[in-house]
């Protein structure tokens, strides 16, 4: 009771002002609808009226909830207006593209620990990588597949690739390097080989920084996949949704989207840490 | 008792290069030690004793002087797997038992299977510890950790132990414990043992041969061959022998200006 308590609340609070910027902000169409009608507005009726709007700037909560539980339960998950449908076609891309981004990021770091020109040369261009905005670089990454036949599924995972490498990179660089001077002297009284002491001790030192960086990848990587989805007019996923939301001004729509955006990068992030937290505790480094 | 020199350095010198210009870690080192001995290197921090250690270990490298170990230079004693070696903290993987720490240099080694499970309980009763090999690191005291150390550097039989303040970390209730089993694994075991401490009536205790150390340029000042029988109950601290072995270290000492704050 004593940690729901503080965050009912946050989320009261938070509720709360929703329902207040929404009268504020869809009041305007209201007065305006009335006025040309010739009609005067009673606040009660202000209030009803801005909260059930069918296209509302801002929709209530209410209206988003109800939008959302429609897209889950409302029909079969094999139909397009089903959400998950939706969210399945965007997780499959996201789990290829985290796949990808965690492989790769890890065989940088790797590169990087054990390659003093790879130390000097990776890390400049990988931080240069994700300064350019990925907007920018999508439409790119999706027309140059298609040319040359690559469709559907991999670019949108190249994209969520292309997010998820780097906070892998810089935590894997850390956590390879992360024994101390007494461990790796240890190995060297052994006179232990580049590879034992990899997996002897540097592999199993970076199980924490392994993690950490995951759940950072595995939420950049539902990104990349939405991102992917926008501007390649794809008929299926969260992206294509926000997007059609956007076209006909479907505002609920987009926010209902955007919710279940943040539940299934919830839901991916805390799948993470529970692998996270039974496989440091089998390895005795549980915090 | 000494036949043939197991460690032997003539006049090495050591000098690391820092942002701040060259430091002179071991200056004109001269030092034979014999097969079987315990030799104890005592001194201040900064006087160099570990730096040697480290040296015969071939963690560093001399810049003058010559200093072989079992006759080959350092680098290839180490290879041969003349030497083990226990450092400060025990330093056990914290993601494997202790017998899977044990084992560790089995495994890098190439030891097969069951000559290393055969080491491993072998080493682990020779500290006394049979029975805990299945434990993890945490569920042991710090005593009993740093005893799975000495285990890991001996497992691989290697005939000189080289320790670097292996029970500095530790209280002096459990230190005196740890030290009289050390000298009780020496005897059994018959290895030359370098040993590395801060503390005068641990070195005398132990030693057959105690190396006085100096800072300032890292030197040593004064070698003690001890007079002690080889079988030293705790209460052989109290021996007027004892205290006067104990009287000339400190003499040592205060030749170096080691008190000289």
């Amino acid at each position: 009771m004593n940690r729901v308590l503080p965050i009912l609340t946050v989320v009261a609070v938070i509720v709360a002002l929703w329902y207040a910027a929404t009268v504020w902000m869809n009041a305007p169409w209201v007065r305006d609808q009335a006025a040309r009608a010739g009609q005067e507005v009673t606040t009660s009726q202000l209030v009803r009226e801005t909260l059930n709007q069918e296209r509302p700037v801002l929709p209530a909560p209410h209206q988003v909830i109800a939008e959302l539980w429609k897209g889950v339960s409302g029909q079969a998950v094999t139909s397009k207006r089903s959400l998950v449908y939706h969210a399945w076609i965007t997780v499959s891309a996201t789990l290829l593209g985290f796949a990808i981004g965690a492989g790769l990021g890890i065989l940088l770091a790797i590169g990087i620990v054990h390659n003093r020109a790879m130390d000097l040369s990776v890390m400049p261009w990988a931080i240069a990588s994700q300064t350019i905005p990925i907007l920018a670089i999508a439409p790119m990454i999706i027309v140059v597949l298609n040319s040359v036949g690559v469709q559907g599924l991999i670019p949108k995972a190249i994209i969520s690739a292309y997010l998820s490498f780097f906070p892998v990179v810089v935590g894997m660089v850390k956590g390879f390097r992360s024994p101390d001077r007494m461990q790796l002297d240890l190995l060297k009284t052994y006179s232990a080989s580049q590879s034992q002491t990899f997996w002897k001790l540097r592999w199993p030192s970076s199980a924490p920084y392994l993690f950490a960086s995951l759940k950072v990848a595995v939420a950049a990587s539902l990104v990349g996949a939405i991102v992917g989805e926008m501007p390649t007019g794809a008929v299926a996923g969260l992206g294509a949704r926000l997007l059609s939301g956007s076209y006909y001004g479907q505002t609920i729509q987009i926010w209902s989207t955007l919710f279940m955006a943040a539940l299934v990068a919830a839901a991916l992030v805390a799948i993470v840490g529970g692998i996270e937290r039974v496989t440091l505790k089998r390895m005795g480094m549980a915090r | 008792m000494t036949d043939k020199a197991v460690i032997e350095a003539k006049g090495v010198n050591l000098v690391f290069e820092t942002n701040d210009g060259p430091v002179q870690a071991l200056k004109d080192v001269n030092l034979t030690v014999g097969k079987g001995e315990f030799v104890s290197f005592i001194g201040p921090s900064g006087c160099g004793k570990t730096t040697l250690l480290r040296a015969i270990a071939a963690l560093e490298t001399p810049t003058g002087g010559t200093l072989t170990v079992n006759g080959m230079s350092p680098d290839a004693a180490r290879k041969a797997r003349a030497y083990g070696y226990v450092f400060q903290a025990a330093g056990l993987y914290p993601w494997r038992t202790i017998a899977g720490n044990v084992k560790l240099p089995l495994e890098i080694m190439g030891f097969s299977k069951t000559d290393q499970d055969e080491r491993v309980r072998k080493v682990l009763s020779l500290v006394e510890l049979d029975g805990f090999g299945a434990k993890f690191p945490w569920q042991l005291s710090g005593g009993m950790q740093q005893r799975a150390s000495i285990a890991r550097a001996l497992a691989f039989d290697a005939d000189i132990l080289l320790m670097d303040e292996p029970f500095g970390a530790l209280d002096e209730i459990v230190r005196d414990r740890l030290n009289e089993e050390l000298l009780k694994l020496w005897a059994q075991t018959e290895k030359t043992i370098g040993f590395v401490t801060h503390s005068i009536p641990e070195a005398v205790y132990l030693s057959t041969k105690i190396v006085v150390m100096s800072p300032r340029p890292g030197r040593i000042t004064d070698i003690i061959e001890s007079t002690l029988p080889r079988e030293r109950p705790l209460d052989i601290r109290d021996t007027p022998e004892f205290l006067a072995i104990s009287h000339r270290v400190r003499d040592g000492l205060r030749a170096g200006h080691s008190y000289d704050v």
